[in-house]
């Protein structure tokens, strides 16, 4: 059992996503202090792959930029080690199954236990091939989070019976990114994994808004938030640190 | 692993987002009900001969053998079915496997554009919507197939991110298929991406190998010593190689394109220089750096520039059963001039790698041994872009 549950026990969780060495790791040090400083009560640390295939236009780009800065997976561990003196809420990596299993999937996920991550997601990654990872993250108690979209229907029950950490729940059709409106009727996903698991689950996909986040965060026990704080990222680079903390203490206001 | 589907030895599975899975499940079923329907079947033999014009000829290339000196060469003529390549096969198989599904929209990835021509061909005959994505280089390399696409009437979307060539292509009809889901099939062009679409494609392309097979029998009353084919994602390959799996005495050889070379940065041969990883929904062979980041790859041939191989080649690779040998831009721009001269024969510069090698074993061979090559396409799309590398500017 990981540290993950201590991200729900204050009131609802705001979670929120950071690509690192977007666009230096230093600049994702502050972006981190500032988030957790704003209210931030789980950080998800993006190891940037080549080809994000779940992802929109605004986090690939955080993506690239990152590796065009010569980041790598090594570097990111010891950044953590170096983050973690500070920073004691929650963290996870979200990645791609070929970053760790390119990695040597056991070394990886060790490493990940030694340097204090509390579970790891990967999009590509369903319930059918989750025993490439699952014992040896069981070994390590790293959680290895699972994802329940719009379309998993009669998949959802089977997933959350087993399901580790926090679910993530995807809000919508498509890939990562804001959206306007969201039409996915997730109080009746969320019923359905209540009725088969007490682990918490948080709503990501499109969230921008306090608005959105509130409305999110009241059907389940929190909100994630990716492109919203890389756009700021982008905007503002090295002095995005306050804008996020900003940004981040606005959303968690209002869940 | 007891829940992953479509293992191929260690290779393959299912490595795609939630939002997908219950899709390739819907898919996965229907092609199990439909593959044994004689109605489904009745249909697509029907389309297959009277509209691509299967079965594709084996052609003996006497002039080619005489001048190698050595093995008879067969040539498989799959440049001239409908739409010119091997890809019209698996996209008629797929379209009407989609129209039972009651889909309405084809979307598909696109290399050199072949398979993009195909699906928009099958997309208009069937009375479909069809999108196609294909990388902003690729639409530069290719730009007749862009062309006709359109004309086909199909939207053309040209693919900015990664290398903006093949894998990216994929990625984004990956993406798109995530965003819509109920009224679209994707059509997967390569014997690659999540179970089922490598079982699929090696299906509806293995009609290669049984043709092959029986006019083999007809012409010389026995088995090829060996059968030849490109590899990118590998289906023309696969489907040349099928139904010789079992058939112990032939030779199975994959042709990858080694680019500028397997020793330099600027290749795209997977078995060669690749390692075994997760990408584009399967566990196989990738071009790949040591965190995992996928490579670049390069090669004069956009339908052959894929940083990975299918699951099943993968397999065969592992077992011995198939080898995979690098050809370089330069012996494939050589056997794509030489195949022209000799036989009066254009092949598509994919197919070039194939013949490539072919050019090197047959002398070494003796006279009663024979090779069979498939011709997977024709070259008319290729001719600008050899007439550049020869540094000579034509224009389309």
């Amino acid at each position: 059992m990981s540290n993950i549950k201590k991200a729900f026990e204050n009131g609802k969780a705001f979670i929120a996503f950071i690509t690192c060495g977007d666009p230096d790791l230093n600049t994702t040090k502050e972006a981190v202090k500032a988030a957790v400083k704003g209210g931030a009560d789980l950080i998800e640390l993006g190891i940037p792959f080549s080809d994000p295939t779940a992802e929109g236009p605004v986090i690939q780009g955080a993506n690239l930029r990152a590796l065009k800065g010569g980041i790598t997976t090594d570097k990111i561990f010891d950044f953590v080690v170096d983050l973690r003196k500070e920073v004691s809420v929650p963290m996870v990596f979200m990645t791609y199954a070929n970053v760790v299993y390119s990695y040597g999937s056991e070394d990886f996920i060790r490493r990940c236990h030694e340097i204090d991550i509390d579970g790891l997601i990967l999009p590509d990654l369903p319930f059918e091939e989750k025993e490439e990872f699952e014992d040896v993250c069981n070994k390590y108690d790293v959680d290895l989070v699972s994802l329940i979209a719009p379309t998993s229907a009669n998949r959802i029950a089977m997933i959350a019976k087993e399901a580790k950490g926090f679910i993530y729940v995807v809000s919508s059709l498509g890939v990562t990114g804001t959206r306007s409106s969201i039409t996915t009727d997730l109080d009746s996903i969320v019923k359905v994994i209540r009725e088969n698991t007490d682990v918490p689950c948080a709503i990501g996909f499109g969230i921008s808004t306090p608005e959105q986040a509130s409305k999110m965060s009241s059907i389940s026990d929190g909100a994630i938030v990716g492109s919203a704080i890389i756009k700021l990222l982008e905007k503002h680079g090295k002095s995005a640190p306050s804008y996020i903390e900003d940004y981040v203490r606005s959303m968690k206001t209002a869940i | 692993m007891s829940n992953s589907k479509g293992r191929f030895g260690v290779h393959g599975g299912q490595y795609i987002p939630e939002t997908l899975i219950n899709a390739v499940i819907e898919l996965e079923e229907a092609y199990n009900h439909y593959k044994n329907d004689p109605e489904f079947n009745r249909e697509l033999t029907e389309l297959l001969n009277e509209y691509a014009g299967r079965p594709s000829r084996l052609y003996y290339a006497e002039k080619m053998t005489k001048d190698l000196g050595g093995a008879k060469i067969y040539l498989k003529r799959e440049d001239l079915n409908h739409t010119g390549a091997h890809k019209i096969n698996n996209v008629l198989g797929q379209a009407l496997l989609a129209k039972k599904m009651g889909k309405t929209r084809l979307i598909a990835e696109t290399g050199a554009g072949q398979h993009g021509v195909a699906t928009a061909t099958a997309a208009a005959l069937m009375g479909m919507e069809c999108v196609v994505f294909m990388g902003e280089e690729d639409t530069k390399r290719q730009a007749l197939n862009v062309y006709k696409m359109k004309l086909l009437g199909a939207e053309v979307i040209p693919v900015t991110s990664g290398t903006a060539t093949l894998k990216d292509a994929v990625s984004e009809a990956m993406r798109e298929w995530t965003s819509r889901i109920d009224d679209t099939h994707y059509c997967l062009g390569s014997v690659m991406g999540p179970h089922p679409f490598p079982t699929i494609v090696r299906d509806f392309q293995a009609v290669i190998s049984k043709e092959i097979k029986e006019q083999m029998l007809e012409k010389e009353g026995r088995l090829p010593d060996a059968v030849i084919a490109c590899v990118g994602g590998g289906s023309n390959a696969i489907g040349t190689f099928y139904n010789f799996i079992e058939d112990k005495s032939v030779a199975l050889i994959g042709c990858e394109a080694a680019g500028r070379g397997i020793d330099t940065f600027e290749t795209a041969a997977t078995i060669n220089t690749g390692r075994l990883g997760i990408f584009h929904g399967m566990k196989s062979y990738f071009c790949q750096d040591k965190y995992g980041q996928i490579a670049p790859v390069y090669s004069i041939s956009a339908g052959l520039d894929y940083p990975g191989i299918g699951p099943e080649h993968a397999y065969l690779h592992d077992i011995h059963r198939a080898e995979y040998v690098a050809i370089t831009d330069d012996e494939a721009v050589n056997a794509f001039e030489y195949l022209s001269r000799t036989e009066g024969i254009i092949p598509a510069i994919e197919s070039s790698h194939a013949l490539a090698h072919a050019m090197k074993i047959a002398p070494t061979m003796d006279k009663d041994k024979i090779i069979v090559v498939t011709i997977s396409g024709r070259g008319d799309k290729d001719c600008a872009a050899i007439a550049r590398y020869r540094g000579e500017n034509i224009s389309e």
